[in-house]
């Protein structure tokens, strides 16, 4: 292998390219990113970058003097938009094409846009470091009234956020309960109750029939026909993979990118690695699953990488996958992964008091430990998430 | 020189976080053993690394997966970079003693 070609500079494409060197391969490495910056770390844009607490400088997952060392190739400011596996090319949206002896897919995902959004400004979804700026240049002007569409993890963190700059803030899930899949019915309302804490309205059960203005955005009308006098809406309603330039490439995709366990493609020599590779997970069990977690960007790249270089595909370690969320002062973290049915337990503190760990146990009670949750209790959750054991 | 606590109440395998009289929290571990102590905020982002795993010498931050070396600072993987500072940490008379380092790191 001369060339590996990471598609994605993003977390998991960095973490493959230190993953390379760090495995011995000594051949170029070229690395096409769709964003013009260097990679850099997305958990604080929902967090102190859109409140102003630190700037885009202090985002940076790596520096020059390791860049020099890695020696890559970075082509940023570049959509790859076609993979030919016959000619090992890949096609960017400029014409060029590169020739390269492997591909290491990272192109991650997009945020889920809301239908009737184009051309209304206002209306923002959260990704790129682009998006976090336009989202704070809206939230610092004329002290907004803020809705957020969607409960999830960066819903709330926004909201969190908002309030936080002193904003009217209103946050609309369609779900029940917010959170829900994530974490089970029971923890996901104790978690959500944090909005209430803090004087942000949440509506939950209820769906977004669509938005009002001309030009910028007026209000959210509620499917219930309520409707949500709003300046600024941030939606955060899920993500899709990003695979459309794999059409026609033979690369398998079914809401992601298909993978076995050691992140190999359907296609000799093309990896897939993060948000959009769907794999068997060790831990996870059950069938193939997409982990949209920072943790897993930078930890699966080990597997794809090792898959690459030694030409067989190998399954990484059943870690229980692990992700975290700061909002309203409070730290949340998860370690393992929550199914339908696990009944969670509350080992420690009180969720009244929005500082407790429970442990989350299959098939009842008397189940073993498969996942831990913690609200503001990271001494005791770094015991705890040592004792899960996969499902 | 800062009194943190009685030996006694910093058993080995534990941390503790110093927040007054230092310009920055600290974190001081007993290590099966010897005392360290090491800024207590995490390179990377904010974490109270008195909280972390604690294996040998070396913290694991509760928040990510890098670990610091408490003999030295450093750390060891992404996604922290930068080392924290280490200090001096000392026990007189059943009292552990903390020497604030108001230096770069290593």
């Amino acid at each position: 292998m001369r060339t590996v070609t990471v598609v994605g500079a993003s977390l998991a494409g960095l973490s493959a390219v230190r993953e390379l060197r760090a495995q011995g391969y000594d051949g170029a490495v070229v690395v096409v990113g769709e964003e013009r910056h260097l990679p850099y770390d997305r958990p604080p844009l929902s967090k102190e970058f859109l409140t102003g607490g630190c700037d885009a400088d202090a985002l940076a997952l790596g520096d020059p003097d390791e860049y020099r060392e890695l020696a890559v190739d970075w082509l940023l400011g570049e959509r790859a938009v076609r993979l030919d596996p016959a000619s090992r090319t890949v096609s960017l949206a400029d014409g060029r094409e590169l020739r390269t002896d492997a591909v290491v897919v990272a192109t991650g995902a997009r945020p889920r846009l809301l239908r009737g959004a184009d051309g209304l400004h206002g209306v923002h979804t959260l990704r790129t470091l682009d998006d976090a700026r336009a989202l704070r240049a809206d939230l610092t002007t004329g002290g907004p009234r803020v809705v957020v569409i969607g409960a999830g993890f960066i819903g709330a963190e926004v909201a969190s956020a908002a309030s936080g700059m002193s904003l009217d803030v209103t946050v609309v899930e369609a779900a029940e309960v917010p959170l829900h899949r994530a974490l089970g019915p029971e923890m996901g309302r104790a978690c959500a109750e944090l909005h209430a804490d803090h004087g942000v309205r949440l509506w939950c059960g209820v769906g977004v029939a669509g938005l009002e203005g001309s030009g910028r955005v007026t209000g959210v009308r509620l499917a219930d026909g309520r409707l949500l006098a709003a300046d600024v809406v941030v939606a955060g309603v899920g993500v899709q993979p990003a695979t459309e330039w794999l059409s026609g490439s033979g690369v398998q995709v079914e809401d992601g990118v298909l993978c076995d366990a050691g992140c190999a493609t359907s296609i000799p020599r093309v990896v897939a690695v993060g948000d959009v590779a769907r794999c068997p997970h060790a831990f996870v069990g059950a069938g193939v699953t997409r982990i949209e977690h920072w943790t897993n960007a930078m930890e699966q790249p080990r597997t794809a990488v090792r898959t690459l270089l030694s030409g067989a595909s190998a399954p990484g370690p059943a870690a229980p996958p692990y992700f975290w969320s700061d909002q309203y002062g409070v730290r949340i973290q998860l370690a393992g992964h929550v199914r339908a049915g696990d009944v969670p337990e509350v080992v420690h503190g009180d969720p009244a008091s929005r500082s407790f760990v429970a442990v989350y146990r299959r098939g009842g009670r008397d189940g073993h430990d498969v996942a831990v949750l913690a609200v503001d209790q990271p001494k005791l959750f770094t015991r705890l998430r040592r004792t899960l054991t996969p499902g | 020189m800062i009194t943190v606590c009685r030996i006694e109440e910093l058993p080995p395998g534990e941390a503790l976080r110093v927040t007054d009289g230092v310009p920055a929290p600290i974190a001081v571990f007993n290590a099966d053993g010897v005392l360290y102590a090491i800024d207590d905020t995490c390179t990377h982002q904010d974490a109270s690394l008195a909280d972390g795993w604690l294996e040998g010498c070396v913290v694991e931050c509760p928040l990510h997966a890098s670990a610091f070396d408490l003999r030295t600072g450093r750390p060891n993987c992404p996604p922290a970079k930068a080392a924290v500072r280490t200090h001096h940490v000392s026990v007189r008379d059943g009292v552990v003693l903390l020497e604030v380092n108001v230096g770069e790191p290593a």
